[in-house]
């Protein structure tokens, strides 16, 4: 029987032969991660098993990115715990202040996590190294816990949904678009514990960057993990960061699915999620009249370089609408420097924008943007459930960086392609 | 591992706010935990739990938040094992994890009633209910589970495996 991408993957990371879903294996990690949030719980129950040490100071990685700059006394004693622990360890990749990324931008543009790894996080976006062909996933702090001791874990091999994208990306439609369509056809429960593996001929128009866009909310169906091969444009992303790749990953051709979900990618529209749930997906020329009073452009989800060149296409001698609060955020310090050398940060600043330094801030709600009850915000993040952003009365939308961009310049919800219009 | 016990049944999407609503996490002993257990649901529920019962639900059950927090509940609740038509991923590997027993039966569990006697051999895949004189086959519970479930959980297993106890 042929094998798709995550029988593949694990197959090399243990010493189980993987013959069909549902088989629980043993499975070697290659790195195992924790946040600001999830760290602390995952660090006490290493003391409860009286561990003495991680199993690899090298593979253990800790990024202080929900709160940072620490936001008030509770996150900053957190942090200064995880730290300590980082230390008495002797964890080589530890991150906060002027090192700190938000964690799924930071791990992939670092090198950090490569093509056929596995990765185990304790954050429920660990997922989007999929993007870049690793089996990656989000566990409780426990489990996480345990990896960080043994530097392996259990795994349930999962069934997987194949996902065949076709046709060329239209104008003003990125990978966010596609994984929104995707969830508003199947639920936020459509692929519960199953894969998702992304195939077909779109795959050659989509950068590293996108695909991690779509790995990225691949858990926003449910999924364990979202996965894409390994390629031409994974090899080049990888090697840019002077690893080189040199097998490529594709499924067998006669490898077996629990189901194959198709999308036309050259017949869609910017997609938006209305709130509260990512699942509740419509094009953007279908949202009407939606006046907005925040713009949050940033995340593990879209807070990329191509990110920010698709919102300053928009913003380049536009202005924000009065009384509309723009806030962007690039994902990592070196995102940052590279939209300060293409020019964006200042077209941002230009059009009237916040520019914050990277956090994930406002897309849990954190800090930095907090909606007041009856706000209704655009967000290029990845979860619009109730109160994520603030107040349990707010409302948060999805889109991509255009649609955003777009939005915080006509003050409503709106098709990208009628500011750039507009300008001419 | 054998498991003998009385049903109480729920339906599908049972979520962790059901099973221990956000207000009492501010702890971790599964004995305060289990007290609320199913609090989101009926609050009365727990009084008419006895040590050993077993719960039997539909499809994705645990699903929502990764808290570690909800097997403890039923665990805390006296609860000895849960049938369930599927469970949800975080909350299937939170239940080993922490020593509870978890079953996946498919649509069997629709043939389940509240109040029946059920019993469950994990090793050997058989669940017996005894008050509808039927018996099932079930998946076997792999031997990872099974060592996972009989030292008591992830804790412990890592524990021993640190003392070199383990294999
Ligand atoms: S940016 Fe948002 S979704 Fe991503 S890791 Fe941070 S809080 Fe989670």
């Amino acid at each position: 029987m042929g094998k798709g991408l995550v029988s593949k993957i694990l197959q090399r990371h243990t010493a189980a032969e993987i013959k069909e879903p549902g088989e629980i294996i043993q499975c070697k990690v290659s790195k195992v991660l924790a946040n600001d949030i999830t760290a602390p719980l995952a660090i006490k129950s290493f003391e409860k098993m009286e561990a003495k040490e991680v199993f690899d100071r090298e593979k253990v990685i800790l990024v202080c990115d929900h709160f940072t700059p620490n936001k008030d006394i509770d996150s900053a004693e957190q942090v200064k715990f995880v730290r300590e622990f980082a230390k008495r360890m002797g964890i080589v990749h530890y991150f906060e202040g002027g090192d700190v990324g938000v964690e799924h931008a930071l791990l992939p543009e670092l090198g950090l996590v490569q093509p056929f790894d596995v990765v185990v996080g304790a954050d429920s976006h660990t997922c989007t190294y999929g993007g870049i062909g690793a089996f990656a996933t989000g566990l409780g702090s426990t489990d996480i816990a345990a990896a960080m001791a043994l530097g392996e874990t259990w795994f349930k091999v999962p069934q997987t949904i194949y996902v065949e994208l076709s046709g060329e990306l239209p104008p003003y439609v990125q990978g966010k678009d596609i994984i929104l369509n995707l969830i508003g056809k199947i639920g936020v429960d459509g692929a519960l514990y199953k894969a998702l593996e992304f195939g077909g001929d779109t795959l050659k128009y989509l950068n590293a960057e996108m695909r991690m866009t779509i790995a990225n909310m691949a858990i926003e169906a449910g999924a364990k993990a979202g996965l894409f091969p390994v390629d031409e444009i994974t090899k080049e992303y990888m090697k840019q960061r002077d690893i080189e790749v040199s097998e490529s990953l594709y499924p067998d051709e006669d490898a077996q699915y629990e189901k194959v979900v198709k999308i036309d990618v050259a017949s869609l529209s910017p997609q938006v999620a209305l709130p509260h749930l990512p699942e509740n997906v419509k094009p953007v020329e279908k949202v009407k009249n939606v006046k907005v009073d925040q713009v949050v452009i940033g995340s593990c989800t879209n807070g990329r370089i191509t990110d920010l060149r698709q919102a300053a296409e928009i913003l380049k001698g536009n202005k924000v609408k009065k009384g509309v609060r723009l806030i962007i955020l690039p994902a990592t310090p070196n995102i940052y420097k590279q939209a300060l050398k293409e020019g964006l940060i200042e077209i941002f600043l230009e059009a009237g924008a916040v520019v914050g330094p990277p956090t994930c801030g406002p897309c849990l709600g954190g800090h930095m943007g907090i909606l007041a009850s009856g706000e209704v915000a655009i967000s290029t993040t990845n979860r619009n459930f109730k109160g994520r952003m603030g107040s349990l009365e707010s409302f948060v939308y999805l889109s991509n960086p255009w649609v955003a961009a777009a939005s915080a310049v006509a003050g409503e919800i709106i098709h990208p392609k009628e500011i750039m219009e507009r300008k001419k | 591992m054998k498991y003998k016990g009385k049903v109480h049944k729920f339906g599908a999407h049972i979520d962790t706010d059901a099973i221990i609503p956000a207000r009492f996490l501010v702890t971790t002993d599964p004995k305060e935990l289990g007290k609320h257990c199913m609090a989101g649901l009926d609050p009365n529920w727990i009084q008419r739990v006895e040590p050993g019962d077993f719960i039997v639900a539909g499809p994705n059950f645990g699903c929502g938040s990764s808290r570690e927090h909800a097997p403890l509940a039923i665990l805390g609740a006296g609860i000895s094992l849960v049938i369930a038509h599927s469970f949800a991923r975080i909350f299937y590997r939170n239940g080993f994890n922490m020593g509870l027993p978890l079953v996946e039966v498919g649509n069997i569990y629709e043939e389940i009633d509240e109040g029946d006697e059920l019993e469950v051999d994990l090793e050997c895949g058989v669940l017996k209910n005894l008050t509808k004189k039927k018996d099932y086959n079930i998946p076997k519970l792999p031997d990872f589970m099974v060592n996972l479930l009989k030292i008591g959980g992830l804790i412990n297993y890592v524990q021993n495996k640190i003392k070199g106890q383990n294999r």
